[in-house]
């Protein structure tokens, strides 16, 4: 049996560096991957510009167009729920901001702990009901893969292990904040090479969609 | 045979695979909102026609070619693989059941432009020798006769003189050194032969200089919609040849949106240059004048109107306001559908689907979500500006005994205008 408090400091330790080398370069990979490819010269003479409309785009894709929303409501709402409420876990979280202190130099202020704890419960909810949603809606039954469900359980785990440690809901706590740690850092080692790297690419793929449609004199 | 023949369609993949499609594909979360957009799988219900799903073999070779993780996972032969059966089977997706109208792009929550991948699959799938049969002849008798419907100038040139004595005005045929060279399309001429008559009289009424020309006069390009860039590249240069020879400055495009497209946003990097003169659409170039004030009308339409926004004109080309302020100027009584503009839904007959008699009762289900947006708003007659969804909103609207004429906007401004003086 191995000592909860050695399963924490190897959480804290070399897990931890391995996880974060492996997560910056399988990430710095693909945008390499994805920027090397370019794109091929446009000879057709623009109606509108590219910069502009792409980083428009950026932002007004964050919100569902009126008939999307009207036909899609379950999926538009609680993918918006919960993803709002896994940033402010990650990022508003005064722990975390302590944690990316000491690692990046860099703090912003944290919201109370009860706070906190209650955007993590509705956001665990609300991964559940995205979950069911997946297994019940014909169109996202049938286009997910293993991936998505791999993809899914990362997510899922470290909230749910980063509540249980916040509630001790496991003893002794070295173990469950270990848990916790180890979560993330799956986390982080999955993301380059599953659909997780849309944290990142989705800045360039909204970009580009702006940017081809900006191009035509279209706001997209 | 058939290996050689994937070899070729997997190479055109990798050469279409760009740093947007790398992004798109790693962007995609697989959230299936793409379907709620898609006339194909609104109207059938069927979840196949996801359009994500449409691009999974595209996905597939840049997974295992274009990542360092599929690279890795093909080593020990996990990635899974692109075959000849794969692209039998998506054949119907990527063809029958998708108009590239884009609406799918428009609403991407990450920003995936897929109706910009399909275009790109298509050549793959030309490539490896699986295009519709209907495309194939369209694009063969194109190459032909210059016609994707096999017509002739002769036929056209029938059509002239009976413009020419109905309306009392020349069609100018081969002049040099005018302002515009008018760009026809085979449906156009044979369909809706009101359309070279109004032109002919707004020309004249505006003091437009313009011409067809003998060299070339179809404006749709059949190698888009199939997917073969040379096939394409060869269409676009007889119009640059004939504006060239013409020494004309501006190309009309018909009231056709694939056409307008073709020429307008593709032709020139099919041909790998910019071109000696500009395009417009007919409805840019009839906007325009009234801006100016070349056009004088008389009278409005009183009854009940809508209408319905090609895909390649609105939502693909930024042509949405133009048609709107022409429509004011003839029509007292235009209501718009609901989604309109950017967000207006395909007739579902683009992108080749009319031209590919195999994907007929997909054509026929795709339009049940025009037919609904129209009961919306119960027009009593439908106002377009493309001769393929104009016959789509026809034969659709008489399938389901709707009374609901559909008239092309350039007609129903050429009504109204006001009588030039006859001299004494």
């Amino acid at each position: 049996m191995i000592d909860p408090m050695d399963f924490l400091l190897w959480t804290k330790g070399p897990m931890f560096d391995w996880a974060i080398a492996i997560f910056a370069l399988g990430m710095m990979a693909r945008l390499v991957e994805i920027f090397m490819l370019g794109r091929k010269p446009n000879y057709a003479e623009p109606r509108g510009s590219e910069w502009g409309p792409g980083f428009r785009t950026i932002l007004t894709r964050s919100v569902a167009d009126a008939g999307t929303f009207q036909r899609a409501p379950f999926n538009v709402v609680i993918g918006m729920i919960w993803h709002i409420g896994f940033f402010i876990a990650l990022l508003l979280f005064i722990p975390h901001i302590e944690l990316i202190y000491s690692v990046l130099g860099i703090r912003w202020p944290g919201l109370p702990n009860p706070a906190v704890d209650a955007v993590t419960a509705i956001t665990i909810l609300a991964m559940i009901g995205a979950l069911i949603h997946r297994l019940r809606n014909p169109v996202m039954r049938h286009i997910s893969t293993f991936e998505d469900y791999l993809v899914w359980t990362v997510t899922f785990l470290p909230l749910m292990t980063g509540y249980i440690a916040y509630h001790r809901l496991i003893d002794p706590y070295p173990l469950a904040l270990g848990l916790h740690i180890l979560a993330a850092e799956i986390f982080l080692i999955v993301l380059p090479f599953t659909k997780l790297t849309h944290i990142f690419t989705v800045f360039i793929a909204r970009w580009y969609n702006g940017a081809i449609f900006g191009r035509k004199g279209v706001a997209s | 045979m058939s290996e050689l023949s994937l070899e070729r369609g997997l190479a055109a993949f990798r050469e279409e695979i760009d740093a947007p499609v790398a992004a798109f594909f790693s962007s995609c979360i697989h959230c299936g909102l793409c379907a709620t957009a898609c006339p194909f799988y609104v109207e059938t219900g069927d979840p196949k026609y996801t359009p994500i799903l449409k691009l999974e073999p595209m996905r597939r070779v840049w997974a295992s070619e274009f990542t360092l993780w599929g690279r890795l996972k093909g080593l020990v032969g996990l990635a899974p693989r692109v075959t000849d059966e794969m692209l039998a089977e998506w054949e119907e997706l990527l063809y029958d059941s998708c108009s590239m109208c884009g609406r799918c792009s428009l609403v991407c929550p990450v920003g995936n432009d897929l109706q910009y991948m399909i275009r790109k699959s298509r050549e793959a799938m030309v490539a490896s020798g699986h295009a519709p049969e209907g495309l194939i002849g369209a694009a063969s008798r194109a190459i032909r006769t210059g016609s994707p419907m096999g017509l002739q100038w002769k036929t056209l040139d029938v059509q002239i003189k009976h413009v020419e004595s109905s309306a009392g005005l020349e069609v100018p045929v081969d002049k040099e050194g005018v302002e515009y060279l008018v760009l026809l399309s085979s449906m156009e001429i044979i369909n809706f032969p009101e359309y070279l008559e109004a032109i002919t009289k707004i020309f004249d009424h505006a003091g437009v200089t313009w011409t067809l020309s003998t060299d070339c006069y179809e404006a749709t390009n059949a190698g888009v919609q199939i997917g073969s860039k040379d096939i394409a590249a060869e269409l676009v240069q007889r119009v640059v040849d004939a504006a060239v020879k013409l020494r004309v400055k501006k190309v009309i495009s018909p009231e056709c949106g694939h056409a307008y497209t073709a020429i307008r946003w593709e032709g020139p990097n099919l041909i790998g240059k910019s071109y000696p003169f500009r395009v417009f659409h007919i409805i840019e170039v009839l906007d325009e004048l009234r801006a100016a004030g070349r056009i004088k009308t008389e009278g409005k339409e009183t009854d009940r109107l809508s209408m319905h926004d090609p895909c390649n004109l609105a939502r693909k080309s930024g042509v949405i306001d133009q048609q709107r302020n022409l429509m004011n100027l003839v029509a007292e009584n235009f209501v718009d559908l609901k989604e309109h503009g950017k967000y207006q839904w395909c007739c579902g007959a683009g992108g080749g689907v009319s031209s590919n008699e195999r994907a007929e009762p997909l054509k026929i289900a795709a339009f049940k979500r025009k037919k609904a947006q129209i009961e919306e708003v119960s027009p009593d007659r439908m106002v377009t500006m493309c001769a393929t969804c104009r016959t789509q909103l026809e034969e659709g609207l008489e399938e389901h005994s709707m009374d609901i004429p559909v008239v092309g906007l350039t007609e129903m401004i050429a009504e109204h205008l006001v009588e030039k003086k006859q001299p004494a």
